[in-house]
């Protein structure tokens, strides 16, 4: 056996797995997309037409598609940038010598992770009630005119990315946290003895140091947030008027809750192609940028 | 050894378990799904009916009214269904398409519990798709006023609206009396009930042509319609979804809205809710129409037996049982569900209620939606156009173009797949 017929032998397993979870599913889903599979078709396989591309052409010409696309794009534009260095600050924070009892906040930064969203968006709910909500009151005594916030279509979408941001920094803070520590100590003594401040440290050393895993955090967090649902299901319901439906809660109710599959996976299958697209790109530019470094 | 021992013991517990199952497997048994709250309440009617038919054994799963759908649409791609189970009235029409349910026309007319007079009209005829019936009716739902009586008392009114022109009239005193701060009606603006029992009481049915188009730009929908919207405009209504009225009850109790356009759910919530000094400031009324007295939707849950189902005959008996008079009053003493037949309404306990009055007088007036199984969609739709047009984004005129648009484009496949079995509809 040769070199190379022994390394696909150790593929294999992976290649399987890969292949009957991911690669057959992606198939099958383009395949329905490609449908107009729904209820009648579930009643009577002889209803099932096929129809080619005529759930993408129709979800082009959709308005709704292009708003939760639109949604979503502002979710991510917004809300990864946020999020991030949300995270970053807390992990300096941590990583900070001057910083006392850091098990403690290391924990209590990262709860928010580990909660159930339906019962955090409950409670969340309560805080940004219009009229009731502690936020407004905050707001109000600071001299500030209250906002609408479930209310208003404006107001929706940033209350959502808030959320958002609040309960999943925690995540990419011990990713960071753990790079961070990576970070030999000499390079920042080398700087102090050669007079940098501290911003200056942070910026020639802790940066370009920290550059490959802001990369993957980078990554990672895009995919996640490109898949917003849960936090618009349970505390908006995509309201109000329809200001906080994103690409995967309208494929959730073309699927799920009106059973029309096929114009589901097409849903499914478009954002799969712009997620790709965009995560590509995000792993070509930080390859490019990151090796004359 | 050890393990030889252990052995044994394990075998023997499964015989004897086996024992056990085999024993009690002698009785058939029954599987019956019920849809929120009613679930708990059932198991307390069920013992009865146990021990009438003790070679029957019931076992109830309660699915949560948000899951229920879903549920009962995988179970169906599953083959998974039970015997019988509780169905929302407007379900009917999809289940039907998946020709998932049994015709029940036969063991009606057999039957000698059962009889279709005693049964409010439109409320039986709900389950009754293209001539065929398919559900017994369980308990009703309707959508009617609660109203403030001290407040409309200040306005200066005695007595509830009777048609549209006098409820704006009420309306407007209570805006000018209360310099705008108390509103005349709360109709949460994602809730679609409230325009399509408006809708309802039109004469122009709102699909057409058997439910194959839209009929949303007729003259009796936007007649709703401006109506509908006025009420935003003019500051009777605050334009608020229910996810930003998070208590109702409170609201009302502290005079926020003096009208609740809601559901007969909401009279043990208010019953429970404000305390006793409240309880005689608020009614219900009957839904005013554009003239007189109006109609309201013919909602609530039916019973039906699976067509996939082994004990027909059983789940046919269990039915039968739950429709006796008696359980369905016993049924409103458990839940406040409204029965759907006129003799469990002769009695103390329902006659007697003040508050169920206009329940009674609403029932002889409410209409089915269209039967079709994509209405649950439509009508959501429909009120995320209606909802744009309360934002002022949109025209009346705009909004019923758009929601016809909308709902051709819904109603498309239904239209080839009637025309490919050559029905001609109903």
């Amino acid at each position: 056996m040769n070199r190379r017929s022994a390394a696909w032998l150790f593929l294999t397993p992976a290649m399987l797995v890969l292949g009957i979870f991911f690669l057959l599913p992606v198939l099958a889903g383009f395949g329905l997309s490609l449908t107009d599979y729904d209820l009648y078709a579930l009643a009577d396989i002889h209803n099932l037409r096929f129809v080619g591309l005529h759930n993408y052409w129709e979800l082009l010409h959709r308005p709704l598609f292009w708003a939760a696309l639109g949604h979503t794009l502002y979710f991510v534009i917004v809300g990864v940038p946020l999020s991030i260095m949300v995270s970053l600050g807390a992990a300096l924070l941590l990583n900070s010598p001057l910083t006392r009892f850091k098990p403690f906040f290391r924990t209590a930064l990262f709860a928010p992770v580990v909660t159930t969203v339906v019962a955090v968006a409950v409670i969340w709910r309560y805080l940004f009630n219009t009229k009731y909500g502690i936020v407004n009151f905050v707001l109000a005594h600071a001299g500030l005119h209250p906002i609408d916030w479930l209310g208003d279509p404006h107001w929706a979408m940033p209350m959502i990315i808030l959320f958002a941001v609040w309960k999943n920094f925690g995540y990419n803070m011990i990713i960071l946290l753990a790079g961070l520590q990576a970070i030999p100590l000499d390079l920042y003594e080398a700087a102090r003895i050669d007079g940098a401040t501290d911003l200056r440290q942070f910026r020639h050393i802790t940066l370009p140091m920290l550059g490959p895993t802001l990369l993957l955090v980078g990554i990672l967090t895009v995919s996640g947030y490109f898949q917003l649902f849960a936090e618009p299901y349970v505390i908006t319901e995509g309201g109000p008027l329809q200001s906080t439906v994103s690409v995967l809660y309208l494929m959730y109710d073309q699927g799920f809750t009106w059973w029309n599959l096929g114009m589901a996976s097409a849903v499914a299958f478009l954002l799969f192609l712009i997620m790709f697209a965009v995560t590509a790109l995000m792993w070509r530019t930080g390859e490019s940028s990151g090796k004359p470094a | 050894m050890r393990i030889g021992r252990s052995m044994a013991i394990a075998v023997g517990a499964i015989l004897l378990l086996a024992g056990c199952a085999s024993r009690r497997d002698d009785r058939l048994t029954l599987e019956f799904w019920t849809i929120g709250r009613e679930g708990e309440a059932v198991t307390k009617l069920l013992p009865q009916f146990e021990s009438e038919h003790p070679d029957i054994r019931v076992v109830v799963q309660q699915i949560p009214l948000k899951a229920a759908h879903q549920k009962l649409l995988t179970a169906y791609a599953g083959g998974s269904m039970p015997d019988i189970t509780q169905l929302g009235n407007t379900w009917i029409p999809e289940l039907a398409a998946l020709h998932a349910l049994e015709p029940l026309q036969q063991r009606v007319d057999r039957s000698q519990d059962i009889r279709e007079s005693d049964y409010f009209q439109n409320i039986w005829a709900t389950n009754r798709i293209d001539g065929v019936l398919y559900g017994i009716p369980w308990y009703v739902d309707t959508r009617l006023l609660f109203y403030r009586v001290d407040l409309l008392r200040q306005a200066g009114f005695d007595a509830p609206p009777q048609d549209w022109a006098q409820w704006q009239r009420q309306m407007d005193a209570i805006r000018a009396k209360s310099g705008g701060k108390r509103r005349g009606v709360l109709l949460p603006t994602n809730e679609y009930e409230q325009l399509q029992s408006l809708a309802l009481q039109q004469p122009d049915p709102m699909l057409r042509d058997g439910g194959r188009y839209g009929n949303f730009e007729s003259a009796g929908f936007k007649r709703a319609l401006v109506f509908y919207v006025g009420l935003f405009k003019r500051g009777d209504a605050p334009p608020l979804t229910n996810v930003q009225v998070s208590n109702p009850w409170d609201e009302f109790g502290r005079g926020a809205f003096v009208f609740y356009l809601s559901g007969p759910w909401n009279i043990g919530e208010f019953r429970k809710r404000l305390p006793a000094t409240q309880q005689a400031d608020w009614s219900t009324a009957p839904l005013p129409g554009p003239s007189g007295p109006g109609a309201s939707n013919a909602g609530g849950s039916s019973l039906v037996i699976l067509r996939s189902s082994q004990h027909k005959d059983a789940a046919w008996k269990l039915i039968e049982f739950l429709s006796r008079p008696t359980m369905q009053r016993r049924f409103y003493e458990l839940l406040g569900d409204l029965p759907p037949r006129r003799s469990a309404w002769d009695n103390k306990v329902l006659k007697d209620d003040p508050k169920l009055h206009a329940f009674r007088e609403q029932l002889e007036r409410v209409k089915p939606t269209p039967l079709v199984p994509e209405w649950e969609q439509i009508a959501t739709e429909m009120q995320q156009i209606a909802a744009r047009a309360i934002a002022g984004q949109l025209t009346v005129d705009q909004a019923a173009a758009q929601i016809d648009a909308r709902t051709d484009v819904i109603l498309a496949k239904r239209r080839w797949v009637m025309e490919r079995q050559g029905d001609p509809g109903q």
